[in-house]
């Protein structure tokens, strides 16, 4: 296994100018869901000067819409959506406190630039293994709209959630550096 | 004259469904097992390993393996000789998409309409249905559920016949370029070439269905699918594009007599969860 580094959330700048690219991270605390009907909501909120439903100062969203929990179960299978679809939305986030977002696929230039400006990381989490990841979420609350189903906002609690630092606070890219190393000429 | 009631095609519908979305396929695992054998990256490795273990896990548990557990795609091939009664046969493969999402407890992702309120149908109906006429008396269905990552990666382009195979490969391999992390890989690359616009598409996703240990009964584009696999597997991108050499499992080709002036090709892009299921009625 190559180096993991323990983080707790919410990000302090201590631990975001540790996060390079490339690190493989597991995160404890709590962090929030929200796909694409969630941000379009979160859009319109703050486009009427409405208070979001939390507070996303030094927070992490996770790109995810769940499958629905068994019976007795905390969570569905859990893994990531595709961020591409959130980057028109991010920047705002980003000026408003959020630290973290988690994903899979790359970012555009425009998110790559609100992150270096506002101090934030993008976590890269394996699409398609939604079962291994829902085994690090301890508890799963909706918080807002519920009527959006598996789109609804949720806080998780998680306990060594994996991912990889796939953008950092430099603007350093996994998707270029490691396509780049790997690319046979 | 062989008589099939609509009552048996709806569990079968339904429970296929459900192990299509939980049971990686035997021979998916063992195409990332080798894979992972030979990968360079270190990082890469460590998530096929992810995508292994996730396997396992949704097996024991009988939980979906992806959360995204598509847009329910449905073969069927209907042996002429069979007489469907008790209801409307589309109607039947719906109500078993409707139980199977339900009590598999299946994501369900369907909106009602693709552009005005994009309000969720709540059972992830309508199915998107593939019927062919084939001889005999056999009902063959096939539920191939298509998650939205690999699928938004995909494209159709109307070649000329002068670019030939050379303009196909270069179509392909630019298709899975372009791509990067975003379908979700190690992929699997679906290529529909001939027919027509709709026709090539449609053979890139049925091209899917092949396992990926049945080599193309056709020589010529066994060869091309492995030139296509080694052009692919050296553009970098890697499992979940972060980098490696495990860009794509396979490619599988299917194609078929198109017009003296076209040549259309189509390419459907499948992520490492490949999930169908085939029961026979």
């Amino acid at each position: 296994m190559t180096e993991k580094l323990r983080i707790h959330t919410p990000l302090d700048e201590s631990v975001l100018e540790r996060l390079e690219a490339g690190l493989r991270v597991s995160i404890t605390g709590k962090i929030y869901t929200a796909r694409d009907a969630a941000h379009k909501r979160l859009r319109e909120s703050m486009m009427k000067g409405e208070d979001l439903p939390f507070d996303v100062r030094g927070q992490v969203i996770y790109y995810t819409g769940p499958t629905p929990e068994k019976p007795g179960a905390i969570i569905g299978s859990a893994g990531p959506t595709t961020s591409s679809r959130m980057d028109p939305y991010t920047p705002t986030l980003l000026e408003r406190g959020l630290k973290g977002t988690i994903g899979k696929g790359p970012r555009s230039r425009e998110v790559i630039d609100a992150m270096v400006r506002n101090r934030a990381v993008y976590f890269a989490a394996t699409g398609g293994v939604g079962v291994l990841l829902a085994k690090s979420i301890k508890e799963s609350k909706v918080v807002a709209y519920p009527d959006l189903g598996p789109e609804a906002v949720r806080v998780l609690d998680v306990v060594d959630f994996p991912c990889i630092v796939a953008i950092d606070i430099y603007g350093s890219n996994l998707y270029e550096i490691g396509v780049k190393k790997y690319r046979v000429q | 004259m062989r008589i099939v009631d609509v009552s048996e095609i709806i569990p079968v519908v339904a429970r296929l469904c459900v192990e299509a979305n939980i049971y990686l396929d035997r021979d998916v695992v063992e195409r990332i097992e080798e894979f992972a054998g030979v990968e360079e990256s270190p990082l890469a490795r460590e998530i096929l390993e992810e995508i292994l273990e996730n396997a396992r896990l949704a097996a024991l548990e009988k939980m979906p393996m992806c959360q995204d557990t598509g847009v329910t795609v449905v073969f069927v091939e209907l042996g002429q000789d069979v007489l469907i009664v008790g209801g409307d046969f589309k109607d039947a493969i719906n109500e078993g998409v409707r139980i199977g999402y339900r009590e598999g407890f299946l994501r369900r992702s369907m909106v009602e309409d693709p552009i005005f309120d994009r309000r969720n149908t709540g059972d992830n109906t309508l199915a998107v249905i593939h019927t062919e006429i084939v001889p005999g008396s056999d009902v063959r269905i096939t539920v191939a559920p298509k998650g939205a990552g690999s699928e938004n990666m995909s494209e159709v382009k109307m070649l000329r016949p002068a670019d030939g195979l050379d303009g196909m490969m270069e179509f392909v391999v630019d298709r899975v370029s372009r791509s990067g992390g975003m379908p979700c890989p190690p992929v699997i690359v679906g290529v529909g070439v001939g027919g027509d616009f709709e026709q090539c598409a449609y053979l890139s996703k049925r091209a899917l269905l092949r396992p990926l240990n049945e080599v193309n009964p056709d020589p010529r584009w066994r060869s091309v699918e492995e030139e296509l696999l080694k052009r692919i597997n050296r553009l970098g991108i890697g499992p979940m594009g972060l980098g490696g050499r495990t860009t794509a499992l396979g490619v599988q080709i299917l194609a078929m007599p198109c017009h003296i002036a076209s040549l259309p090709v189509a390419v459907n892009l499948q992520c490492h969860a490949q999930r169908h299921k085939t029961a026979v009625i």
